[in-house]
């Protein structure tokens, strides 16, 4: 007893000594830190160079380039619906999204516009996107933070959507469904009472989820305060979807736009936080997908009979001219500026994708945070290789 | 700051972007954004500019710059979409479909500008949107065909700093001031600016395209008989199917 007290009071009286050591005589080094390209934080391949002194990063530069695919050069040499193709890998955890608003531009350049029926369903498919691709988001959020169990519940429950894209479309990861004046396809038999009781699963899972990571201590105490984005950093960075909102901008591009789709037909609420910081943005997406699920729900009820597809011609060529379109993607704002020469394919499309802006802010927002808040800003910012390097 | 906010229908004809939604401004902005606002503020800045659904302005090269503070600061387009460039020299390669045993065809390789024209081969655009009015601009510059150049705008919107180093790497365009202008995507030692139109896509020259191989002569009318991907719905899958 005595003898483990002294250990105590020498091992205090050590660390003092050392600690005084450390602050007085001790110079520290630089020390460069390299994470990825392959980190389970990155979605990818990212790698971070993070120079450091002691536990503070002092400069921080995402490396990118790993998975860059040339999709505005090859998309020179493709016809429109072959483009589709290449689209949906961009964000490949949300492709059903990614092929919309090049849809919408090529639709908008030829004055076409979808049937009711398709762009009710198009919403649909597209909001569903987004609960598969924020779910796997929120599970792996746990992950990041040494919480295994939510990552389960999220690839079980993710499961039931992409069953469900899977049934409508034909592939789990890459539909290729959207076809310029409408879908490819009706929907199938029951799939529409399928949906109604998925939605509500993914609902019950939003509720396990906010119970398991959003009120947990560690959880607040890892993410609040951590990596705040004031507003106008955001706005000048470019920052779209959950990342801005949680920095306190109201807009979203499925309520600001008007674009020929069904989101004007459902109620449902833009959520905002004031934060800007690491939970802000994690909270934001929580409570988009239980409005995914809302939209959905409502949508189902709605939609009207006809056909899924306008009338075009077989061999699609598009009228000279330029459009922008852009939507509400999961990761963000997704645009494409797509130039036409009168061609069957396009002459130039820019790519804006969400996660290029989103992970640009990287280097302004490490500099000064501890090592172990690099993984959960990166995970907050919540961007995907493929929509980083297109 | 800018010309007083006026109202919607106060608005030119065609001021397709003068929409105004629910506006939540509660910062000290106009609430609506007109066409018109946008050229006073620009004034004899501005070259040209196209209207239809959405905004599109070419500003001179040496004004490039200060119109989009001007932007950000009287008009209170604080939100940095994108930017990029276009060439707009049609390809020399075509589409990369040609048959290699035959010799090239003629191609038209007149260079046309598009939205709001433009007298050089290359030139630089950028979009930025008013998050408050929900209003976005498509800013477009020239740039000169022997050195192309201009002046970085990483100072205005932080967020260009990395599109300027895409397009710089991609287009071999230089932004002057531009704090750290270094391949973003591509090996430093990359040679070449690949989304130049005279730069052969190699995987299309190394290998053709399989599609010459079993193309169909495109019908002459509008509607062939050819068994088109695209338009039928799943009706054409009767055939198919083997399995």
């Amino acid at each position: 007893m005595t003898l483990l007290g002294d250990r105590e009071r020498l091992s205090y009286i050590a660390a003092q000594a050392a600690d005084s050591r450390l602050n007085v005589e001790l110079e520290t080094e630089g020390m460069t830190l390299n994470i990825g390209p392959q980190h389970p934080a990155t979605h990818g391949t990212l790698r971070i160079i993070a120079r450091l002194d002691g536990e503070q990063v002092v400069w921080a530069e995402p490396s990118c380039g790993y998975m860059h695919r040339g999709y505005e050069k090859l998309a020179e040499v493709r016809t429109y619906p072959q483009v589709t193709t290449l689209v949906n890998r961009i964000d490949w955890l949300g492709s059903f999204a990614n092929e919309v608003p090049f849809i919408l531009a090529a639709e908008k350049l030829m004055g076409v516009e979808a049937p009711p029926r398709a762009q009710y369903i198009r919403t649909i498919l597209f909001e569903l996107s987004r609960i598969a691709n924020v779910s796997l988001f929120l599970g792996d959020l746990g992950v990041q933070l040494g919480a295994i169990t939510p990552v389960f519940l999220a690839f079980r429950d993710r499961e039931y959507v992409l069953n469900l894209i899977e049934a409508a479309t034909g592939g789990r990861f890459h539909p290729n469904f959207d076809r310029i004046g409408g879908l490819k396809d009706d929907l199938p038999a029951g799939w529409v009472d399928e949906t109604r009781s998925v939605t509500k699963k993914l609902r019950r899972f939003c509720d396990e989820i906010e119970d398991l990571l959003f009120g947990n201590e560690i959880f607040q105490s890892r993410t609040r305060g951590i990596g705040v984005i004031p507003r106008d950093v955001a706005l000048q960075y470019g920052l779209s979807g959950a990342n801005l909102r949680a920095s306190g901008v109201d807009w979203d591009l499925r309520r600001d736009h008007d674009l020929p789709m069904a989101w004007k037909h459902a109620q449902w609420k833009v959520w905002t936080h004031p934060d800007g910081d690491s939970f802000a943005r994690c909270w934001v997406r929580l409570q988009e997908v239980r409005e995914a699920t809302r939209i959905v729900d409502q949508l189902l009820d709605a939609i009207p009979a006809g056909p899924v597809m306008a009338k075009v011609p077989k061999i699609i060529k598009v009228p000279e001219g330029e459009a922008w379109v852009s939507t509400e993607n999961p990761l963000g704002e997704m645009g494409y500026y797509v130039v036409s020469r009168g061609d069957l394919g396009p002459f130039r499309v820019k790519i804006r994708s969400a996660s290029f802006n989103n992970i640009s802010i990287v280097p302004w927002l490490l500099r000064g945070v501890y090592v172990p808040d690099i993984v959960t800003i990166l995970a907050s910012l919540y961007f995907i290789l493929g929509d980083i390097d297109r | 700051m800018s010309s007083a906010p006026e109202a919607p229908g106060a608005a030119p004809a065609d001021a397709g972007v003068a929409t105004s939604t629910d506006a939540s401004a509660n910062d000290g902005v106009p609430h609506v954004t007109t066409v018109a606002d946008v050229e006073a503020a620009l004034g004899d800045r501005r070259l040209a500019s196209h209207v239809q659904d959405d905004l599109c302005v070419r500003v001179r090269t040496d004004a490039w710059r200060s119109s989009l503070e001007t932007l950000r600061d009287k008009l209170g387009f604080t939100y940095f979409c994108f930017l990029s460039a276009i060439d707009w020299m049609p390809s020399p390669y075509g589409r990369g479909e040609d048959d290699p045993t035959e010799p090239p065809p003629e191609r038209d390789s007149t260079i046309r500008s598009g939205h709001a024209g433009g007298e050089t081969r290359m030139q630089v655009f950028a979009r930025v949107v008013n998050p408050v009015t929900h209003v976005g601009v498509t800013l477009k510059a020239d740039v000169a065909d022997a050195d192309p150049r201009i002046e970085s705008v990483a100072s205005v919107y932080a967020g260009a700093n990395w599109h300027e180093r895409e397009t710089h790497e991609m287009f071999g365009i230089g932004f002057d001031g531009h704090p750290d202008l270094r391949n973003i995507y591509l090996p430093a030692d990359f040679e070449g600016h690949p989304l130049r139109k005279d730069f052969p896509l190699l995987a299309r020259m190394v290998k053709p395209w399989p599609g010459i191989v079993d193309v169909e002569p495109l019908p002459g009318g509008a509607e062939g008989d050819g068994d088109g991907d695209v338009a039928s719905g799943g009706a054409d899958g009767a055939a198919g199917g083997g399995s």
